[in-house]
């Protein structure tokens, strides 16, 4: 741009706009502008749809249709519910991370209680956060859709939290320096500092948290709490009902609109958030291999989101920096006075104390609700328990027994990974709940068969995070490594143990951590399932969560979950948190 | 010229009064980073602080402009204390710290945004300070796609656009290649020198001496443990500065001169030469954070020099900045291999024999100069012993460092003593456990 000269560039009061790759030509510019513009008629009709749908009268009976042709309808209900629950939880996770790392005071209880929550089992709130939501609104459908909402909220939000706190706490400091120096208000700090800095880990986690909630939304769509029956038209519900009659045709529909929908989102979606946000990378030199989409490739790259960036976020942020900083009134920022402060710490005051008297309301109505239970309840819970820790693991160690040849083979071999890894992607992006009743329907004919369907629905929910895993370990592997172990001739065993094992240990292990935490949410819908008209369950704690929402049964539906809860977070505190202090000390591939 | 002689001159733009610095420690006491420091910076001088890295130099200039408080003593700004009004100040950063999600032209503007300036005069300013600092035909770009010298012009247009009445620069260069480096000098001296900039004084900091000589027309060398001013002196020589010129190698040798002197601030003369009985005086001696091989290397050249060698021209052959010279020649003095005599090394008898020594000689030599010389490892070495199963967690020494230092430094006194006391085989550690053990003769 060498004609950017002082003169000039008065005439011109926006930034010289879209810089475009190479390769792209204006012909496809032209039919992207038609594709955005029916796409915001679509999208239009579509909140239209929702809002009649939402806002309409509670059914007694919702008819949940087999008919293909309501798959696309479907498709959007379900959708919308994702997304509105995604920027629900965006919001609040943005908040929720800024203030855990702007105060220290509140950080020191904020972010021991983001683990706790993390362990939290999602699907036990099902029950409660259902009936309240009805009792809020009990004249429309927005009440059951809300709650499906909350859940797949609550299902989301705590990583996306944990992801943009921690980004928060690894500004460098002399980035953060330059911005006091320069006097940047606090909002001009958080659009050009913070947010920036936390791109990339925050679109990662939104990329996972949204994956995550297919899989509770699967789940609540349809559901039995005591004697009412509530059902939201989605996918979910559809493949539910279409395998209860044992609809083939139907199922196979279904499964096939929901990869539709799936591969859409992320060529259509993620895929240019991907590479737009590599902008964001925090490097000093320009890398490359930035996510490749095929779809991307065709339509010119991030061309979509680069435009409506420009076009809506990028105005709004300089107009918002501009209000802010109007009036010299930061300056004292950088010094500020002690007066301030005492105002500020005694809103501090009063907000802790306001929720130790909450906490204290809601521990004392807890004990007084556990207190109703006998000892044999207890001993009987714990039971359960075992049995779920029990299957948990032995998916665990299944899932591990499996990916790890598999992931090395594809992680060490550069044209099977090409091949393989967006078939592995692919497949890990069905949520395993939409495929539970079709698996039913062909397991509950055996012996034990809910036994190994639940197995393998915990497996099917959490072996992909293994063999990603275990797929970037081996191909972490530095070159050299591997030929010194050609060089020295190491035996097949050798190789994998002094090379192979070691150097995807930190990587197993992270799989491993989210896996085990899948695995016993999972647990809650593998153990326990309405199907053709009756229960199938298998015992414990998954299973005594369910039946305990099913009959109302709060007191043990509350022990249960707050066993759950404890077993997952010692879990994580005894071993995987060791594993994983071992894995970074001495495990670690250094340079 | 080492004397201090502050020429009385106009009224000064900042000023510390007695500034002092100091971390408290988990026991109640605190440790002292930066002694009682009076400075002041006055119109139209270039003013580079000097000293080598880790000293606190940085943490001085993060007083002066506020970004970090003071914890005793204050700041003045034009004869009012700071916080009355906010000084208008810019600094150049080491890592550049530029918004790597902006282009050069939106980090540019951003100071001036933050000022609430509107969109078309922040344009003109930013666009005319670009072109200043030789950046045009780069305002669209984003920082990544520039070299070390084009990134750093960014960071000098950056500061300048506000225009500040003191430029501040936090070892500016120090990230860029040798010629890269020169050359922005050389532009930024062309800048200040020319009356290009509105900017009314500069400060400095570097750990490169010839640097300092270039840009100052002051220099304020400072010392370590804790930082305080070691000397104070104007440099007179005219721009442009001849580096082979003799006045400029007189002034870098008296430098290195200083930079060498044993840093005992109380000591009213300081001994031009010493020896490890100087220094084993005071009971914690602060190791140099260097490995016994790099000692090894020192003392060999140094043999092949014939045992005496310029400090100033074994850095210059070797290509290295005093900064990463001065610790390990630290370490040789402290442990009697080395003398240092009027900026010259001089090795000693122990130096020499441990030169010529192979490798499992130098391992017993090494060692019976660390217990003699070394009270730490002295310390460690008796501890040891007295355990019935000669093993202990290093915690134990880490809460015994914790005593002298701050949190950070006491792990990487422990880390450097552990690296001289395997090397010198004294004791064996454990990563894992964290254990050491006697080395059994």
């Amino acid at each position: 741009m060498p004609d950017l000269t002082p003169s000039t560039a008065q005439a011109t009061p926006l930034p010289p706009t879209v810089t475009r790759p190479a390769g792209s030509r204006w012909s496809w510019a032209f039919l992207i502008d038609i594709g955005v513009f029916l796409f915001v008629c679509a999208a239009i009709f579509g909140v239209y749809a929702i809002g009649r749908s939402w806002l309409g009268p509670v059914h007694a009976h919702v008819e949940i249709s087999q008919n293909p042709n309501v798959l696309p309808l479907y498709a959007l209900y379900s959708l919308a519910r994702i997304s509105v629950a995604y920027a629900l939880s965006l919001v609040f996770a943005l908040a929720y991370g800024y203030v855990a790392a702007s105060s220290r005071r509140a950080e020191i209880i904020m972010v021991p209680l983001l683990d706790i929550l993390q362990s939290i089992p999602v699907l036990s709130f099902l029950p409660g956060v259902m009936l309240a939501m009805v009792a809020i609104f009990p004249h429309s459908q927005l009440g059951v859709e809300l709650g499906s909402i909350l859940l797949i909220f609550t299902g989301q939000v705590w990583n996306i939290a944990f992801s943009f706190y921690s980004s928060l706490k690894t500004v460098p400091r002399e980035l953060h320096e330059a911005a006091v120096i320069y006097r940047f208000s606090r909002w001009q700090r958080f659009a050009e500092l913070d947010l920036p800095f936390s791109t990339i880990g925050l679109v990662w986690n939104s990329m996972m948290s949204v994956a995550g909630g297919w899989f509770f939304l699967m789940a609540c769509e349809m559901f039995v709490l005591g004697n009412r029956d509530f059902r939201l038209p989605g996918l979910g519900s559809f493949l539910q009902t279409a395998a209860s009659h044992g609809n083939t045709r139907a199922i196979l529909w279904g499964v096939a609109a929901m990869i539709a929908v799936i591969v859409l989102l992320d060529q259509l979606v993620w895929r240019p958030i991907i590479v737009w946000a590599d902008k964001f990378k925090f490097e000093q030199v320009e890398s490359s291999g930035a996510a490749p989409s095929t779809l991307l490739n065709l339509i010119g790259r991030a061309s979509i989101v680069l435009r409506l960036y420009r076009l809506i976020l990028q105005p709004v942020f300089h107009w918002l920096t501009l209000t802010f900083t109007l009036g010299a009134r930061r300056a004292a920022e950088a010094f500020s006075t002690p007066k301030q402060n005492l105002l500020r710490r005694w809103i501090g005051y009063l907000l802790a104390a306001g929720v130790l008297v909450g906490l204290g309301f809601a521990v004392f109505h807890a004990v007084r609700e556990l207190s109703g239970l006998h000892r044999e309840d207890y001993d009987e819970l714990l039971e359960s328990a075992a049995l779920t820790f029990l299957r948990v693991n032995t998916a665990l160690i299944l899932g591990a027994l499996w990916t790890v040849p598999a992931g090395v083979a594809i992680g060490s071999n550069p044209r099977l990974a090409r091949i393989a890894q967006p078939l592995v992607q692919m497949a890990a992006s069905i949520p395993a709940t939409a495929l539970f009743p079709i698996i039913l329907l062909f397991l509950l004919r055996l012996r034990g068969g809910l036994e190994i369907a639940a197995l393998l629905l915990m497996l099917l929910g959490t072996q992909w995070y293994i063999l990603f895993n275990v797929i970037a370990g081996a191909m972490a592997i530095p070159t050299d490594l591997k030929e010194a172990a050609q060089i020295y001739r190491f035996r097949s065993w050798d190789r994998w143990r002094h090379l192979i094992l070691p150097g995807i240990f930190p990587y197993l292990v992270t799989g491993m951590v989210t896996a085990s935490g899948g695995a016993w949410n999972a647990s809650i819908v593998a153990e326990y399932f309405h199907f053709q008209g009756r229960i199938v369950s298998t015992a414990g704690l998954g299973s005594t969560i369910s039946s305990a929402s099913d009959s109302g049964r709060f007191d043990v539906l509350l022990a249960s979950t707050l066993i759950m809860a404890t077993v997952v977070v010692l879990i994580n505190r005894l071993l995987w948190r060791r594993l994983y202090r071992l894995a970074s000390s001495r495990f670690k591939l250094e340079t | 010229m080492s004397a201090a002689n502050i020429a009385p001159a106009p009224i000064p733009i900042i000023e510390a009064r007695k500034l002092e610095k100091s971390y408290p420690q988990p026991d109640g006491s605190r440790i002292q980073v930066i002694a009682p420091t009076d400075l002041a910076i006055y119109p139209g001088q270039v003013l580079v602080l000097l000293g080598p890295s880790g000293c606190g130099k940085s943490t001085l200039l993060r007083m002066l402009t506020g970004l970090s408080p003071a914890t005793a003593g204050s700041v003045y700004w034009h004869g009012h204390p700071v916080g009355d009004e906010s000084p208008n100040v810019s600094i150049v950063f080491q890592s550049f710290a530029l918004f790597p999600w902006l282009t050069v032209l939106e980090n540019v503007e951003a100071p001036l945004e933050a000022r609430g300036m509107p969109p078309v005069e922040r344009r003109k300013r930013s666009l005319r300070i670009i072109d200043a600092v030789g950046l045009d035909g780069f305002e669209i770009a984003y920082p990544k796609e520039l070299s070390g010298g084009m990134k750093q012009r960014v960071g000098v247009a950056r500061a300048l656009v506000v225009e500040p009445e003191v430029l501040f620069m936090d070892e500016p260069f120090s990230a860029l290649d040798v010629l890269t480096a020169e050359t922005l000098r050389g532009e930024l001296l062309e800048l200040w020198l020319g009356h290009k900039i509105p900017t009314r004084a500069i400060f400095i900091v570097t750990h490169n001496i010839e640097e300092a000589v270039v840009l100052a027309d002051r220099i304020i060398v400072l010392g370590r443990n804790p930082a305080h001013i070691h000397a104070d002196f104007k440099v007179d020589l005219s721009h442009p500065r001849d580096r082979k010129g003799p006045h400029f190698l007189e002034l870098v040798d008296s430098i290195y001169r200083i930079l060498t002197q044993p840093a005992h601030k109380d000591d009213t003369a300081p001994p031009r030469t010493f020896g490890p009985g100087t220094l084993t005086r005071s009971k914690t001696i602060m190791l140099p954070h260097t490995r016994p091989g790099g000692m090894a290397g020192l003392l060999e050249i140094l043999a092949d020099h014939g045992g005496r060698v310029d400090l100033h021209r074994l850095a210059d052959e070797l290509s290295l900045e005093v900064d990463a010279l001065l610790p390990t020649v630290d370490t040789a003095v402290l442990l009697g291999m080395l003398r240092v005599e009027e900026g010259d090394a001089v090795i000693t008898a122990e130096g020499q024999a441990f030169a010529q020594a192979d490798i499992q000689a130098r391992k017993a030599i090494f060692r019976k100069a660390a217990l003699a010389n070394v009270p730490l490892l002295r310390q460690m070495e008796q501890a040891l012993k007295a355990k019935s199963n000669r093993t202990l967690s290093e915690e134990f020494f880490r809460d015994l460092l914790d005593e002298h230092f701050g949190e950070e430094e006491s792990r990487r006194q422990l880390e450097t003593a552990i690296q001289w006391g395997r090397y010198a085989e004294i004791f064996d550690y454990d990563a894992a456990t964290g254990k050491l053990t006697l080395t059994e003769a």
